[in-house]
């Protein structure tokens, strides 16, 4: 087999949040030009842009705004994903937008991210912005946050500026639930501490962005947490050649499967031995997180899409009242008694909000309690009752099965995200 | 399997995934598919999807009449092969029938012609999902776009109002006459898509490779010369060693001067290369905003 150049790294998810002018875009623009990720034809676009708009000097900010409207306003709008890659890890970034209206885009993009950027202006130092942001990284349990202190150069690289936002910062994030933070200071305009080191910030003697980047923990965990497979397609071709064959097909959540395994099919507690692993054509002793197979088993048993194959040591919690943070998306506030469409790993069942505990003021991270009106963008402490039990682990161990998303019944818009708690 | 790397088996594993989702969710689902590299790439990962039932959805190929030989010659053994039932939208009938108007003039295309064809034959067949192979890093508008987009009755996206995508959970429910267009290779860049192509050994037409070919220079951009296309008078067609990038409509599929015989050629040829695949297709370039007036208005 040939070596190409990218041939085998890994894939780092991350995410940037920042309020509105605090560099996101040019940071990305100067991420993605550092490591040679644009190309001429792009440049050569983006020069004609920035002189049409009056700029002489590339806007590396244009690299990522996409929509029409936004170029319009000259301001991102909604989650929109980048690549590129240096020879050690291949990245996706979902840029996503710092308004107050648009946490709900946020969410999105923190959903999958294994590591987020927070930005900020060195000359206004921790915003509402970047309070809600942190908030947001914590509840959806981002394991890896950058604290960037952007705009170096309009404080004179001042070291005692920098060190007093990021105490302030460091105080703030001890009521939240963030667990690797790394601090450093940068110019996303000229460049400093992006992907070369800063002459101008001597004192700072850490490693740049992009070696973070590089280097941050991956999927730390994801393979040796408890076993969940949620069934999401039953194959049986019923031909001649595959008279019998039946596998369950999906993506593995969580945790590592062995042929012998001996599981558990949730919710009907039925039970069975792993007999094979399929792959195509090929047959797998082992398979983790998360990998995309076929699972044999050794009876017939029962088992179809939104039920869930876990190894018998290990189960999760099954139940159909739960509690949950919600972030709520819609216009339409999030209404007490009705039924909406829980999607939850691959099941769908009925759910009713039954009771808002309490309504979270992430800018004060007060909870406000005797408030019920769940509105767009709010983040709100709710119990739920459910049609059938859900399979689940709380969110704050699994992700991938402690995370739902709330289905409007009549527009199927998806209305709310919930990371169950209990 | 066990020398592939570690990103592309986790891009092989979330697009396998979405496939898998849409065979779930929806009743009457469909690949779009162009015979360029990205659809045969999805090709490939559905048959890997399903294995050994067969894929169960059919193809359809958008057919703007002004094809590469070799790509008809490809799709037609690649359909044996994978045994799927092919549909065709022809531009040239909806043209003959007087439902469509050929553009005339030097950059006269097909391509914005096949939005209405493909719209008419999801409308006929009751398509409820399109699989397509678009990435999100060709183009700064799709860089936007969901794996899971929805399209309303007149098949328009509407940039303001997607549905927020979390964790791995798509919601692909919809009122009667929408549907969804879904896009697994999302996360894919260019050179992965070859990776890819090394790593699983996939035979791609001959047209990916250097080849001679009657071509002429447009605007800085190599296009293929055929008898239909209208030449200005400095233009004057010539041969060459080219490959292409990526292959739709003749009339509008870039060339790239090329001596790259195999796969491991092209991809070294990339890795050094300063033009983006789409920098190749002249109907991007028609304006900054080209891509998502087509994209609001249905196109792929
Ligand atoms: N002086 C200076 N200006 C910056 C820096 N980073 C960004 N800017 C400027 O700040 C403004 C807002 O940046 P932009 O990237 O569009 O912000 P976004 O709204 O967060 O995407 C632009 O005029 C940038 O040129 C920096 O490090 N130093």
């Amino acid at each position: 087999m040939t070596t190409v150049n990218y041939s085998n790294v890994e894939l780092l998810r991350f995410i940037t949040a920042g309020s509105v002018d605090d560099g996101k875009s040019t940071l990305i623009g100067r991420l993605l030009y550092d490591s040679k990720s644009v190309f001429e034809d792009q440049l050569e676009s983006m020069k004609v842009i920035s002189e049409r708009h009056g700029n002489h000097k590339v806007n590396l900010a244009l690299l990522t705004d996409g929509l029409r409207s936004e170029r319009e306003q000259g301001i991102t709008i909604d989650v929109a994903y980048r690549y590129f890659s240096t020879p050690k890890r291949k990245f996706v970034i979902a840029d996503t937008p710092g308004h107050i209206e648009y946490t709900r885009n946020m969410v999105t993009g923190a959903s999958t991210a294994e590591a987020a950027i927070i930005l900020i202006d060195a000359r206004n130092g921790i915003m509402e912005q970047t309070k809600r942001h942190s908030y947001i990284i914590s509840l959806l349990q981002i394991p890896n946050v950058i604290f960037a202190v952007n705009k170096m150069d309009l404080v004179d690289f001042s070291e005692k500026k920098f060190e007093k936002i990021t105490d302030e910062y460091s105080i703030f994030i001890q009521k939240l639930n963030i667990k690797n933070v790394y601090y450093l200071p940068i110019s996303a305009f000229h460049g400093d501490n992006v992907v070369e080191f800063s002459k101008k910030m001597t004192w700072y003697k850490g490693p740049s962005l992009l070696s973070i980047l590089e280097t941050i923990p991956l999927k730390n965990n994801i393979s040796s947490l408890p076993a969940r497979f949620p069934i999401q397609y039953v194959i049986r071709p019923q031909t001649d050649n595959f008279h019998d064959y039946r596998a369950y097909a999906g993506q593995i959540a969580s945790g590592t499967y062995n042929v012998g395994d001996s599981v558990t099919i949730v919710p009907s507690y039925t039970q069975s031995i792993i007999k094979a692993i399929d792959n195509v054509m090929e047959s797998l002793n082992e398979a983790s997180a998360p990998q995309s197979v076929a699972i044999r088993l050794v009876d017939n048993v029962d088992a179809s899409r939104g039920d869930m194959i876990v190894k018998s040591t290990e189960l999760p919690i099954v139940d159909s009242n739960i509690s949950l943070m919600v972030c709520w998306f819609n216009h339409r506030p999030l209404c007490i008694g009705i039924k909406y469409i829980i999607r939850h790993t691959t099941d769908e069942v009925f759910g009713i909000v039954t009771h808002v505990n309490y309504k979270v003021n992430i800018n004060t991270m007060e909870n406000v309690i005797c408030d019920e009106h769940v509105k767009m963008n709010d983040i709100a402490h709710v119990f739920m009752k459910t049609s059938k039990p859900l399979k689940y682990d709380i969110y704050v161990k699994n992700r991938l099965t402690g995370g739902l998303i709330i289905i409007d019944g009549n527009t199927f818009e998806t209305v709310g995200a919930g990371m169950i708690m209990k | 399997m066990s020398n592939k790397s570690l990103h592309i088996k986790e891009l092989e594993s979330e697009s396998i995934y979405v496939i898998r989702e849409v065979a779930s969710q929806f009743e009457k689902s469909v690949l779009l598919f162009s015979g360029g590299k990205d659809s045969i790439v999805m090709a490939y990962l559905s048959y890997k999807a399903f294995y050994p039932s067969p894929i169960p959805f059919p193809f359809l190929h958008i057919d703007t009449g002004h094809n590469f030989e070799e790509t008809i010659i490809y799709r037609d053994k690649l359909i044996t092969q994978f045994d799927v039932k092919l549909c065709i939208g022809s531009v040239q009938d909806f043209i003959d029938s007087g439902c469509l108007k050929e553009e005339t003039g030097y950059d006269a295309s097909r391509n914005k012609l096949q939005t209405t064809v493909l719209l008419a034959m999801i409308e006929k067949n009751r398509f409820d999902a399109a699989l397509g192979g678009a990435r999100r890093d060709e183009e700064k508008v799709r860089a936007k776009e969901r794996f899971f987009s929805h399209r309303d009755e007149f098949g328009q996206w509407d940039p303001k109002n997607q549905r927020p995508e979390l964790w791995n959970i798509f919601n692909g429910k919809k009122q009667l006459s929408e549907h969804f267009r879904v896009f697994p290779l999302s996360n894919w860049t260019e050179m992965d898509i070859w990776q890819y192509i090394l790593e699983e050994n996939i035979k791609l037409p001959s047209l990916y490779y250097t080849h001679e070919r009657e071509v002429f220079k447009r605007d800085g951009v190599w296009f293929a010369y055929y008898p239909f296309v209208k030449l200005r008078s400095n233009e004057r067609p010539v041969i060459k060693r080219v490959r292409c990038r990526t292959i739709g409509d003749v009339t509008c599929t870039g060339l790239t001067l090329s001596e790259a015989h195999t796969t491991e050629e092209i991809i070294s040829e990339i890795a050094v290369s300063r033009i983006t695949e789409r920098g190749g297709r002249f109907d991007d370039k028609r304006s900054e905003t080209a891509m998502e007036d087509r994209k609001k208005a249905g196109y792929f």
